[in-house]
């Protein structure tokens, strides 16, 4: 092979660079020229390399998002990936961890106006995608608090378990995925009108739990997770559902393995397991 | 219920036998679990497990008892001028010191530049610059993960004005100076001897025999410009006959190595990859590969 003349000195970072520019934001002439030419023709070369890279992540959209998927058709659906995959390519190459923004950008999309529940639904599949891929750990049992004086309830502050995730909207977005899971040929009916719900996904061991919550409940676990004691996040429940029951909502959430630790407030580093 | 081990997992670093082995693909792994096949050893794609916690690596542990493994990555982007990313090494470490690996490999090429991933593999132009780019990162890689590298040879689909270099040349060099290891890949040597119009059979004779220690071979696929062919390695059908010849060539200068069918696009019942599997075994045996070792249930 002959050597290069200096005329074709071009250095790595510049050549990286013109790949980038070629594959992410068709901007292909400086990598076309690096390109040796022959029958095939570096435009033709280039394109596989743009295909290859859209093609799969695209697919890994496609695979963390099936109900967003579904509500909108194959089709559609690529063709916003697309969209999404030129506009924010991944910063890292762990693909679970791929496609977090994609609600955010189907909310500003334009030919998916008439689907105003999409974004919320990708919101709600994302929140799942963590879950499922959030460190493991074991939740406080039950009978943890038996261990606390009374007096000493409303100070108390919880750490959430690691994959608990939390999803609200104006649309029934938690109805509109249970209606469009793969097992469902037909779709049920779901009337958009019924107002807005929440939920939290927790894995606590294997299986990814959608558990609906009210307002009041979904309040009070969001406080928790800001930090605020038990005092302060039951009065943010009530006020957002005055018939909040702080009693019955803390052992549905000790059932479900809401909580992987709690600590007293006199003692702020001290875990209770 | 007791949580995973954390860092140091209570396996042992097996040593990946000189036999036939499978890529670890998501589809196939209950049938790994309920009904482990009878082959030597698994590979696993590096990235596809460095999650903090969840279901996979609680499949991959109780996969892990039966059979020895091979860590395969695609992300460190041995070929960045921007060199590697730290996080990222950090937690390839974490993982190897949980499931310890028996091989670790990587590929001459790069995927990251700009902090953008590709999710691809794009070829390196072979310079003397190139070469001081990715030794200097492999060698950062080997200290990072305290252990020797394999590195494998790349498919690809265009070449540079400003090589300087055949890309055998680009192999053995990196060797030389690094100390690592040879992932060769028979299909890339077919797709790229195919592509760029050389020999495939000189190319086994150009690199240095004795760093090889594991061996991948995969089908591809045939795509057309109009009237002109190009190969594209998607490891979505079964092994070429082309293939399978040179791996016989390459068999035949080696003797038995760890030897992988890669299958990562329409990928089969596992059924259809095990009899892929058998046909490497096959000429393994030929070569003198002895027994399959048989997984520990």
């Amino acid at each position: 092979m002959p050597s290069a003349p200096a005329t074709l000195k071009v250095m790595l970072r510049d050549l990286q660079d013109a790949f980038r520019r070629g594959v992410f934001a068709d901007d292909e002439r400086d990598a076309v020229a690096l390109i040796r030419r022959s029958e095939i023709t570096p435009e033709q070369r280039l394109s596989i390399y743009r295909n290859n890279t859209f093609g799969s992540l695209i697919n890994v959209l496609q695979a963390a998002y099936p109900v967003v998927c579904r509500l909108v058709g194959e089709r559609f659906f690529r063709f916003a990936a697309r969209g999404f995959v030129a506009g924010g390519p991944p910063t890292a190459p762990r693909l679970s961890a791929y496609g977090g923004g994609f609600g955010d950008y189907l909310a500003g999309f334009e030919p998916a106006r008439s689907v105003p529940y999409l974004a919320d639904v990708a919101r709600l599949e994302w929140a799942r995608q963590e879950a499922y891929f959030a460190a493991d750990a074991t939740s406080i049992a039950p009978v943890a608090l038996q261990a606390v004086a009374p007096e000493r309830y409303a100070g108390l502050r919880f750490d959430l378990h690691p994959s608990v995730r939390l999803v609200s909207s104006l649309f029934p977005v938690l109805s509109v995925w249970r209606a469009n899971q793969p097992e469902n040929e037909t779709v049920p009916r779901v009337d958009l009108r019924a107002g807005g719900e929440r939920a939290m996904a927790i894995r606590p061991n294997v299986q990814v739990e959608l558990v609906p919550l009210a307002v009041g409940d979904w309040t009070l676990v969001s406080e928790l997770a800001t930090g605020a004691s038990l005092e302060e996040a039951a009065a943010k429940a009530s006020a957002a559902e005055p018939t909040f029951d702080l009693q019955r909502g803390l052992l549905e959430h000790l059932t479900r393995g809401t909580f992987r630790a709690f600590r007293d407030a006199d003692e702020p580093q001290g875990d209770k397991q | 219920m007791s949580l995973l081990p954390e860092a140091a997992g209570p396996f042992a670093a097996d040593p990946i036998p000189a036999s036939a082995g499978v890529g670890l693909r998501h589809n196939h792994v209950y049938d790994f679990i309920v009904d482990p096949p009878d082959i030597g050893w698994i590979e696993i794609h590096t990235e596809n497990y460095l999650t903090a916690g969840g279901p996979r690596l609680r499949q991959l542990e109780r996969i892990r008892r039966d059979y020895p493994l091979s860590c395969h990555g695609v992300g460190l982007s041995l070929g960045s001028h921007d060199g590697l990313d730290r996080d990222h090494l950090a937690r390839i470490r974490q993982m190897m010191d949980r499931f310890q690996p028996g091989l670790v490999s990587e590929h001459v090429s790069w995927s990251v530049t700009g902090g953008v991933y590709f999710n691809d593999l794009l070829p390196l132009p072979y310079t003397e610059e190139a070469l001081r780019v990715i030794c200097r990162n492999i060698e950062h890689a080997q200290e990072a993960l305290g252990r020797r590298m394999l590195v494998e040879n790349p498919s690809s689909y265009v070449s540079f004005k400003q090589s300087t270099m055949p890309e055998w040349e680009f192999m053995a060099e990196i060797v030389r100076r690094t100390g690592c290891g040879l992932l060769l890949d028979v299909n890339n040597i077919h797709v790229s001897a195919f592509n760029h119009g050389f020999e495939a059979d000189p190319y086994l004779d150009a690199i240095p025999l004795e760093a090889v220690g594991e061996i991948h071979v995969a089908g591809h696929f045939v795509h057309h410009f109009d009237e002109r062919t190009i190969l594209i390695d998607d490891h979505g059908a079964p092994v070429d006959d082309a293939v399978w010849q040179l791996f016989r060539g390459a068999l035949k200068r080696l003797g038995p190595m760890p030897t992988l069918v890669e299958w990562d696009t329409n990928i089969p019942a596992l059924p259809v990859l095990l009899a892929e599997v058998r046909k490497a075994q096959v000429l393994l045996d030929a070569v003198g590969a002895g027994h399959v070792k048989s997984h520990v249930a």
